[in-house]
């Protein structure tokens, strides 16, 4: 189970990012801010390495005391990071990979969305958890936690991963104009 | 700060080093007593072995050795480890004492000083009594001692003072005070470094042999402390590997401890310590990732015994020390050389140290909320009788009771009160903030910019909690644009939250109003009744009132604020604030654009400023201004309300000074451009708005540019990436995000109402003096003044074509060299409507090819646009591309007098030049006339009259002269000899009269001049009839110096008979002609061939008869016989290909002409003539013998 989730634009912005304990929703904007440092330090150390043979996975970001920042870059430098809490042991770096690859999936449905304006702020529709879809105000102005945009929000855990990969429809229907 | 219950004692901290006391050394007023010591302690390097000194008196008493004990049955510990063994052993308990005593070998008074330096011993001993410390004793000497073996006496006495000491050999020194007194005491400390060893040795022994004595259920306090005092005097003793070993053993016993929550304290602090050792040994084994491993383990172990929940803080305190000590240890070590990384280096456990130390103060702020009326207990349980606890990490107020059951809850109820009521008073912010600034040095050593910012957000927050507000301020307004430039919004309205508090708190008008401003902007996440409220305060600030607290402030900081705006509106007069938006999100947005990118002079430009409020309530603004880099303009561009300052909320929906959210509203600008900016840029430079008023107070709203600020470039990225079809909106409404800055624009020329036509005839000809006709006519309503006229070569083309271009307004000369190829402003005057103007120019281009010629036409005329008048320069510009050509192609032969090629001339020989020159031009040439010129060399046989004086060339005909020369013999000349030259006069024939006339020269080939030996040329009649005598006389000349033979013979021919010498043999002498006279006798009629003439040259067998032919005719005309002839005389006037147009200009008749035969023979020729027939062609050469 992961803490918090979230999907960082090229230019460093969130385009999504999504949290378990809504109360402490600024420690994770934070974390996850600062574990930027470290994903770009490692990007820019992959640059010199050929391009197809690269590794998205970018592995533990750092250590805190209570949880641990994974992060994951596309090729299109698009980043993924994820918090864990540090007691989980069940999480192991294979069990987050396949994490960071079904949030692939999802972001890559995501851009498929002919009505996805790359670089806009991606919503999680009500539907699932890695059911992510565009929301249609303009990139800065909507803060995501807003539960006026964001419409019901499941009470259970919305980064909880299933075992059983959900039925992934098309995106489009979820769309609300 | 003073050492407070948490930090870690020194002497644990410190390096430790075996301690050795130096006594009988008198420091104070004994020269060399001191120069020893400073030896031994001044300067000392790494190099030196690790010894602590300390001068003691002689007589100094030692800590006493407890009775050892012989059996601990009944044996209980009263805690794991007293709080002054340490200090003991580094600094009370040496390892040696070193007895230092004035002796020289040959002493007259040896035994009386024998005896006192036995009782100096003594007296140590005595106060050492029990310990197993060593004594050695140091003989200062002034002499140098003899080798060793050499000194027969001291030896003996030496063994004499060891006997008389109790003293073994190894422990008595000579220090001889010579020059080399460093040397000697780096030899003598080496050896008492020994001496130390073997003692703390010997203690390590000592403590193990207590080991077997113990047992587990009640000694388990004493396995702990037994096996860090056994690592301790290891690492005393320098064996840095074994006291790890003894550590790591001594960590997990300490684990093994039963724990509750009295002596949970205990427990953790004895763990800390160790954990402490442990780690540091391991950085400097150099095994930094086994200290990590080590320290994580701690934690781990520890983070979960908190112990009391009413004293939770003191964890967080302990848990925060550990982080800190481990961050220093780690710090250390880097200084020392350790490479630490990214994601592994001090800054982490600085910054966990930091958060405990905010967690402690969150505890402590609950825990400790006691009211003002509890008093501090007394007497204070905290206080012990030495003022110091026995056992670390104690309770004072129990110290030694290891019972878990809480004897006296009273007494435990006031001691815990009593650590509360003093976790108050601890400067918990100042913790924080050092841990923070630590944290932060390190992470922007290791490339951590976001961390950093990180930290300093929090020492912002924690500024603020302390009540410091600037610095707070200070660090947030640093920190905050690295949020906004990266978008992380919802980051950056905490980070404004708390800032807008600062600066409400402090009263700060100016950054109060900006991060306002930014708060209910786009960029703000917050919610709108939180909006709503900064704007209804932001509104209050701008009529010079008071703006409510912010949420969540200290009630007492309230207050003060309240009377510090209070104060601020007293003196509130004329407060302008001018805001730079570029560098944060402000509530309203701006755009200009320019309506076009380039305006005509005579049009007004004319330009949007679009605003756009994302606050939730209606604004209104007060003035709006446009700035321009041509700060004329500036005036016409403002809106300015005068307004009262009590207005701003009136009416707020009307008007164009109001701004709704969401809403967007254009404001359209027009101004009529000066005639000087005609070809510049106008940029608008900055845009003002102001909101407020100035009687009150007054925010000027500053976009550099066309606006713009930190977060509109990648809104308009994001705008153009979209292909979202935005929703139709009601007329004169645009979509924001469709607006395009345009900032600037360009102010161009009027449109030239004249036209400019040019006539011409190309294309233009060498040389010539080209006309070219420019028509301008003037379209304008008004009269147009000032018309200037530049004409002539385009610039910017080949630089050659520059000197070889000449133009003038005067046909009637010649242009040369020094005509410009491009003529400037050529007034030409004014015009009134609907004139007409020409103008002539003329162009003579020297060489061929095309060249760009322009035409530009300007003039003034006076206008007027939006009722202004203003004089506008207008200009057009025509360029014509002109081809320039040769006029004609001049062709120059050399033929024989029978009209043979001719590869070379024969000196002395006539032959003749005929010239061929053929028109290139597509218009009419006339060749005014021709001259051939010739080289002295030359000379001619006839006149050289001109024979194609004024003879019209269309294109494609030529026309053709003839000339007779004859070139002197000058012997063999290299590359032939000069001819001349040949000059053509010629103009257009369309051209004018007062056109002058183009002389073309043309420079002759050289032609190749040979000589001949002999020269033949016969005289004869032009025809002869049959049966009627021809005389034919041959006239041979010799060319030569010598006197030549020749041998002639005539051969017979069918068509003749002939008298005369048939065959003959003779001499002609140089110089010389010689004649042969012969009289044929033609027997048929028609072209006939003559007898031909053999000459053989006996001297130049070369001479042919070939070349002879050249020189004399072979054949000839035989005429049948008539009474009547008739003679021609043709003058060629010139030819066209193989037509010959011949012209009769003589013709007279010999003798009585009345026959029939003579008139038709006459008609006969006349149409020979006129129907251009080849024949005569080939009979020309005949004809032009006849003149």
């Amino acid at each position: 189970m992961a803490v918090c989730i979230a999907v960082i634009a090229k230019e460093n912005y969130p385009l999504y990012i999504r949290s378990t304990p809504t109360e402490n929703e600024l420690k994770f904007h934070y974390m996850v801010h600062t574990s930027l440092d470290v994903v770009d330090e490692k990007i820019s150390a992959m640059g010199k390495a050929l391009v197809d043979q690269r590794e998205l996975y970018l592995g533990l970001l750092y250590p805190t005391e209570d949880y641990k920042v994974y992060g994951y870059v596309t090729n299109s430098k698009v980043k993924f990071v994820m918090v864990v809490d540090s007691s989980n042991t069940a999480l192991r770096d294979n069990e987050i990979r396949s994490m960071f690859r079904k949030l692939h999936n999802s972001y890559t449905d995501v851009m498929c969305n002919p009505f996805y304006n790359p670089g806009d702020r991606i919503q999680s529709s009500p539907g699932g958890p890695y059911f992510l879809c565009p929301i249609q105000s303009r990139w800065a102005l909507l803060p995501v936690s807003d539960p006026v945009q964001v419409g019901p929000t499941p009470v259970s855990d919305p980064v909880q991963v299933s075992p059983t990969p959900c039925v992934r429809s098309s995106p489009g229907p979820l769309i609300t104009w | 700060m003073s050492p407070t219950q948490w930090d870690l004692p020194v002497e644990l901290c410190c390096r430790p080093m075996a301690f050795v006391t130096l006594t009988g050394l008198d420091v104070v007023y004994n020269a060399v007593h001191r120069a020893v010591w400073d030896a031994f302690c001044a300067n000392r390097r790494a190099d030196r072995v690790p010894i602590s000194f300390k001068v003691l008196p002689g007589d100094h008493e030692y800590p006493k050795c407890r009775p050892k004990r012989t059996s601990y049955e009944w044996y209980i510990p009263k805690g794991i480890l007293k709080t002054g063994w340490m200090n003991k052993h580094l600094n009370l308990v040496p390892a040696l004492v070193v007895v230092f005593y004035e002796l020289d070998w040959d002493e007259p008074q040896w035994k009386e000083k024998q005896s006192e330096c036995a009782t100096r011993v003594e007296i140590v001993r005595q106060s050492l009594q029990g310990r197993n410390t060593k004594v050695a004793v140091v003989l200062i000497q002034k002499k140098t001692p003899l080798p060793p073996g050499e000194d027969v006496i001291a030896s003996e006495r030496a063994a004499a003072l060891c006997n008389a000491c109790e003293l073994s050999g190894k422990s008595l020194f000579v220090l001889p005070h010579t020059d080399h007194l460093v040397g000697y005491i780096i030899r003598l400390e080496n050896a008492f470094y020994e001496h130390a060893q073997t003692y703390y040795y010997t203690e390590i022994r000592r403590v193990k042999s207590h080991k077997e004595f113990l047992n587990k259920t009640t000694h388990q306090l004493l396995f702990v402390r037994h096996q860090f005092k056994i690592a301790f005097f290891s690492e005393l003793k320098q064996d840095t590997q074994n006291a790890l070993k003894n550590y790591r053993t001594a960590y997990n016993l300490v684990h093994e401890l039963r724990a509750h929550e009295t002596n949970i304290l205990e427990i953790k602090t004895m763990a800390g310590f160790i954990n402490y050792k442990i780690c540091r040994l391991c950085f400097q084994h150099n095994t930094p990732l086994d200290a990590i491993a080590q320290f994580r383990k701690h934690i781990d172990l520890c983070k979960k015994k908190i112990g009391s929940a009413e004293l939770s803080f003191e964890h967080a305190a302990w848990m925060s020390k550990q982080f800190q000590a481990f961050g220093d240890l780690f710090d250390e070590a880097i200084k020392l050389g350790l490479t630490a990384i990214q994601t592994q280096n001090p800054g982490f456990y600085y910054q966990q140290a930091a958060y405990y130390a905010q967690e402690r103060k969150q505890l402590a702020k609950s825990l400790c909320n006691h009211e003002a009326s509890i008093m501090y207990p007394n007497p204070d349980p905290l206080e012990t009788q030495t003022g110091v606890l026995d056992f670390y990490g104690q309770r004072s107020w129990r110290q030694g009771i290891l019972s878990f059951d809480l004897s006296d809850p009273e007494k435990e109820k006031v001691g815990v009160l009593a650590i509360q009521l003093k976790e108050r008073n601890v400067a918990h912010s100042e913790i924080i903030i050092t841990l923070l600034s630590n944290a932060v040095a390190q992470f922007k050593k290791y490339k951590c910019p976001r961390m950093k910012s990180h930290l300093m957000v929090q020492m912002g927050e924690e500024y603020y909690y302390a009540k410091d507000y600037t610095k707070a301020l200070k660090l947030l307004d640093y920190v905050m644009c690295d949020y906004r430039s990266e978008g992380w919004w919802t980051l950056l309205t905490s980070i404004l939250t708390t800032a807008l508090k600062c600066s409400y708190l402090m009263a700060q008008l100016k950054d109060y109003i900006t991060y306002s401003l930014e708060l209910l902007g786009r960029a703000s996440t917050l919610k709108d009744d939180q909006k709503s409220r900064i704007e209804k305060n932001l509104i209050n600030v701008l009529m010079n009132e008071s703006p409510d607290p912010e949420p969540d402030c200290d009630i007492f900081a309230v207050k003060t604020a309240q009377k510090l705006w209070a104060d601020r509106i007293s003196l509130a007069g004329s407060n302008i604030f001018t805001i730079g938006v570029q560098d944060f999100v402000p509530f309203v947005q701006c755009k200009a654009k320019f309506h076009a990118p380039s305006f005509h002079v005579d049009v007004p430009v004319e330009f949007d400023i679009y605003l756009k409020a994302d606050c939730p309530h209606p604004i209104r603004f007060s003035k709006l201004c446009v700035s321009f880099n041509n700060q004329e303009y500036n005036q016409f561009c403002v809106i300015e309300e005068a307004s009262k300052a009590n207005e701003v909320l009136e009416n707020p929906t009307q008007g164009k000074m109001c701004l709704v959210p969401g809403k967007t509203r254009k404001l359209l600008f027009k101004f009529v451009a000066k005639t000087e900016d005609v070809g510049k840029k106008i940029e608008i430079t900055s845009v003002d708005l102001a909101l407020g008023n100035e009687t009150g107070r007054c925010v000027v709203l500053n976009w550099q540019g066309g606006g713009g600020d930190a977060a509109s470039s990648q809104e308009a990225l994001q705008a153009a990436r979209s292909f979202k079809r935005r929703p139709k909106l009601p007329d004169n409404e645009v979509h924001w995000d469709s607006i395009i800055i345009q900032a600037s624009t360009m102010i161009i020329s009027r449109v030239p109402n004249i036209s400019v036509h040019l006539r011409h005839e190309p294309p233009a000809l060498t040389n010539e003096m080209y006309c070219l006709v420019v028509t301008v006519q003037s379209h304008e309503k008004t009269q147009i003044r000032d018309v200037k006229l530049t004409a002539g070569l385009k610039p910017g083309q080949d630089a050659n074509l520059t000197q070889k271009t000449h133009v003038t307004l005067h046909g009637t000369e010649l242009c040369d060299e020094s005509y410009p190829a491009l003529l400037t402003d050529i007034p030409v005057g004014d015009l009134h409507p609907g004139e007409q103007l020409e103008k002539m120019l003329y162009v003579r281009c020297g060489t061929v090819g095309s060249r760009m010629f322009l035409v530009y036409v300007s003039y003034l005329i006076n206008i007027t646009a939006e009722e202004k008048e203003i004089v506008c320069k207008c200009h057009k510009d025509e360029t014509v591309t002109i081809e320039t050509v040769f006029p004609f192609d001049v062709a120059v032969k050399f033929v024989s007098t029978k009209f043979e090629h001719l590869e070379r001339v024969y000196a002395d020989i006539p032959f003749l030049l005929m010239t061929d020159l053929l028109s290139a031009s597509p218009w009419a040439l006339t060749v005014v006339s021709s001259e051939l010129q010739l080289a002295p060399s030359m000379t001619t046989v006839d006149q050289l009259e001109s024979q194609v004086d004024n003879v019209v060339l269309q294109t494609g005909e030529s026309a053709s002269e003839c000339f007779c020369l004859r070139c002197p013999s000058l012997g063999n000349v290299e590359g032939g000899v000069a001819t001349g030259h040949y000059i053509i006069s010629w103009k257009r024939t369309s051209a004018m009269e007062n056109i002058p006339v183009i002389r073309t020269v043309i420079t002759l080939p050289h032609v190749i001049v040979e000589n001949i030996p002999l020269h033949v040329n016969a005289d004869l009649p032009s025809f002869g009839r049959v049966r009627e005598s021809l005389p034919v006389k041959y006239h041979l000349q010799n060319k030569t110096d010598f006197v030549q033979d020749v041998e002639i013979s005539v051969e017979p021919s069918d068509a003749f008979m002939f008298s005369g010498l048939k065959q003959i043999r003779l001499r002609i002498l140089p110089g010389t002609e010689q004649e042969m006279l012969y009289n044929f006798y033609p027997l048929m009629a028609g072209y006939q061939q003559l007898p031909s003439l053999n000459i053989n040259l006996l001297r130049f067998p070369n001479f042919t008869n070939q070349l002879l032919r050249r020189f004399i005719p072979t054949s000839i005309f035989v005429k049948v016989k008539l009474k009547n002839f008739l003679l021609f005389k043709f003058k060629v006037l010139k030819t066209n290909r193989l037509l010959f147009h011949v012209h009769f200009t003589e013709q007279y008749f010999e003798t009585n002409s009345d026959s029939f035969a003579f008139y038709s023979m006459y008609l006969a020729v006349l149409l020979f003539i006129s129907i251009k027939l080849l024949f005569i062609e080939s009979n020309f050469k005949d004809l032009y013998f006849l003149r």
